[in-house]
């Protein structure tokens, strides 16, 4: 695995003259996991986009080396892998077709084998020709984690990580992160206590606020 | 990148297979206005003028019911921040240009079947005008509907807008496709449509090169 170092310097994000979050700063390395948590609507899922490059921060830079050398946004997506309720599969394609045409988008050549691992590892094998829309939203969730795989990345993202899915479900996902930690970024937005004990480090947003808004009055 | 291209390109192509998405919506569209001007020309005798206009009515239309499904069905689908997590910007601009295209010239080679098919006073007398401009008004017209397609996908009011902002852009392509065609049904020289095809040329030069640098800003936020 590729040495990684992702800093975010002094992040800040609006939408209109609403502010989400201001001054967020930390950096990461290989084998450094970190949990976003923080109460609904805290900006926990813009936060990890930001840090995906799918959203620009209003204020504040993301640097991200492979490396030591410093990758553009638009290079990101080679070194994410990202899981999220709303993220989609194409549901008119198989599970298999969906991961045939992901390698291919990615300019990667479809390794089926790593394809057929990832697919019976997550128990969707048996099911890997119907089409997705056939799934339930647990199989569904199951499958964006092969999506997120896929690619073999060195930081992994995974927004409500357990979202629909059953204890067997929850099981491999805690595998595949424990998995990820020693060698890759591990970064999860959640708000459940035991994926939150999972991570080295916990960044609390509703506490980053109320911190601010400390200093703001005693100034 | 030209491998990830097609890659997104046959995507679409195989989506639009399975889901019939645009193609339904294309083909009823051309049917339906087809029989309207057969029924409202009716016993006329109308001038080539009017015909090449209609002709590009109908194309018109035709693209602003379908083209903007290459951007529309990935937002109502939710799998555009999918498509972010998997390749570079100019990757699925080109790779939805390229789908645009085929589906552009497609539904042109059916139109115009259709069209000297059903209407007996649409004869082309100088055809090589009349392949140069279908051609080359298809290219213009991908150029436009997909840049214009990507900007109005997370709009609301995706129907109405996307004709009302494709008609100012596209207004300077379908002039110039008109008087071509009608250079092409008058038996013109090919020399003297060359005007309208460096015209034809330019427009789609500058709108896939504009939308490429565009793109990014676009398909980002």
């Amino acid at each position: 695995m590729k040495s990684v170092h992702l800093q975010l310097e002094n992040i800040r994000k609006d939408f209109s003259r609403r502010i989400i979050f201001d001054k967020i700063d930390f950096s990461m390395k290989n084998g450094e996991s970190i949990a976003i948590t923080g109460i609904n609507g805290s900006g926990k899922s813009t936060l990890v986009k930001i840090i995906a490059g799918l959203l620009s921060p209003t204020r504040g830079v993301v640097t991200l080396s492979v490396n030591k050398e410093e990758m553009k946004v638009e290079q990101y997506h080679n070194y994410v892998g990202f899981v999220a309720p709303y993220i989609q599969m194409y549901d008119e394609f198989s599970a298999y077709e969906n991961l045939g045409l992901f390698a291919r988008i990615r300019g990667l050549k479809f390794d089926t084998g790593y394809a057929d691992d990832l697919l019976q590892r997550l128990l969707l094998y048996d099911r890997r020709n119907d089409p997705v829309r056939t799934y339930s939203s647990g199989m569904k969730q199951r499958l964006k984690y092969a999506f997120s795989l896929l690619h073999k990345p060195e930081i992994l993202i995974l927004d409500e990580p357990r979202a629909n899915l059953d204890r067997q479900g929850i099981a491999t996902v805690y595998a595949i992160m424990e998995e990820h930690k020693p060698e890759g970024v591990l970064i999860l937005a959640t708000n459940d206590q035991e994926d939150l004990s999972l991570s080295d480090k916990v960044i609390n947003l509703d506490e980053l606020k109320m911190t601010k808004n400390r200093n703001k009055k005693r100034n | 990148m030209i491998r990830q291209t097609t890659a997104v390109f046959f995507k679409d192509f195989q989506s639009e297979l399975r889901t019939r998405y645009a193609i339904n919506a294309l083909v009823m569209f051309v049917i339906t206005t087809l029989s309207i001007i057969l029924f409202s020309i009716g016993g006329e005798r109308v001038s080539p003028d009017v015909l090449a206009g209609m002709l590009w009515v109908v194309i018109f239309f035709s693209a602003m019911s379908g083209l903007s499904r290459s951007f529309v069905s990935e937002e109502e689908r939710g799998t555009t921040m999918t498509l972010k997590l998997l390749a570079q910007p100019a990757v699925v601009y080109f790779g939805k240009l390229l789908f645009n295209l085929v589906l552009i010239f497609s539904i042109n080679t059916l139109v115009v079947i259709l069209y000297l098919l059903v209407i007996p006073l649409f004869v082309v007398q100088t055809s090589s005008i009349f392949i140069t401009t279908l051609v080359l008004g298809s290219i213009g017209l991908a150029s436009a509907s997909t840049i214009i397609a990507a900007i109005i996908a997370k709009a609301n009011s995706k129907g109405t807008l996307y004709p009302v902002l494709s008609f100012p852009i596209l207004l300077p392509l379908l002039m110039t496709v008109m008087n071509a065609t009608k250079l092409a049904l008058d038996g013109a020289a090919f020399a003297e449509a060359v005007g309208e095809f460096r015209v034809l040329i330019s427009y789609s030069a500058v709108l896939i090169a504009m939308s490429w640098v565009l793109f990014d800003y676009v398909w980002k936020d």
